[in-house]
């Protein structure tokens, strides 16, 4: 079953329309999967069937520990938004609601490579030497 | 969403969007009361909304460790 209605997969089809280079979505499940864990896997193939620089990789959780070290995965349901490189941007949890707009726009930035900050935080975060973790603990309104 | 800015900007930083509801374990571990909150590095932590100058500033106090 969709879990996006029509209106919204024009709206997203719309977003996405301009991207510049593709963005490969790694998603985090598990075989028997957790009770958001098939909701974001099916979340995450809709948005991708809506644009072809859209792809899906789908990795288990458990099979394919190597990859989530790799990429720091440490829960599931999880999903990277990868571009020409991981800048590391992860998202726990199915993003829904709000944060479903939080996904297409890191697709729209992921694609486009540049972050968008204004000149004075960029000359900040280049000062920066040893490595940072944010988290952003939201909920699904 | 300007985590994920920053994150772009900068190969030594990671964020992570975290649905607070399916990691329970997590909201009391870093002290959940409202949303969003931002924990940074284990050490710092915001409630609420943070505009970029405001988190240029946590950021910032990092640098002066």
């Amino acid at each position: 079953m969709a879990l996006l209605n029509e209106q919204i997969r024009q709206e997203v089809r719309k977003m996405l329309a301009d991207l510049k280079n593709p963005v490969t979505f790694k998603v985090f499940t598990q075989e028997f999967e957790c009770e958001y864990c098939k909701e974001t896997r099916e979340l995450i193939e809709e948005v991708a069937g809506l644009s072809d620089r859209l792809s899906v990789e789908v990795y288990d959780f458990v099979r394919d520990k190597g990859v989530a070290d790799s990429l720091g995965i440490d829960k599931i349901p999880a999903v990277a938004v990868v571009g020409a490189k991981d800048y590391g941007i992860r998202l726990y949890g199915i993003p829904s609601g709000y944060e479903f707009g939080t996904l297409i726009e890191d697709v729209r930035l992921v694609s486009e490579g540049d972050s968008g900050l204004a000149p004075a935080s960029r000359e900040l975060v280049a000062k920066l030497k040893d490595p940072v973790h944010i988290q952003v603990f939201v909920t699904p309104t | 969403m300007l985590a994920h800015q920053l994150a772009v900007e900068s190969d030594l930083i990671r964020a992570d969007m975290v649905e607070v509801i399916e990691f329970p374990h997590l909201a009391t571990k870093y002290q959940v009361m409202g949303v969003p909150r931002t924990v940074i590095n284990e050490t710092i932590h915001i409630e609420g909304a943070v505009p970029e100058p405001m988190l240029m500033r946590e950021l910032g106090r990092l640098l002066k460790k």
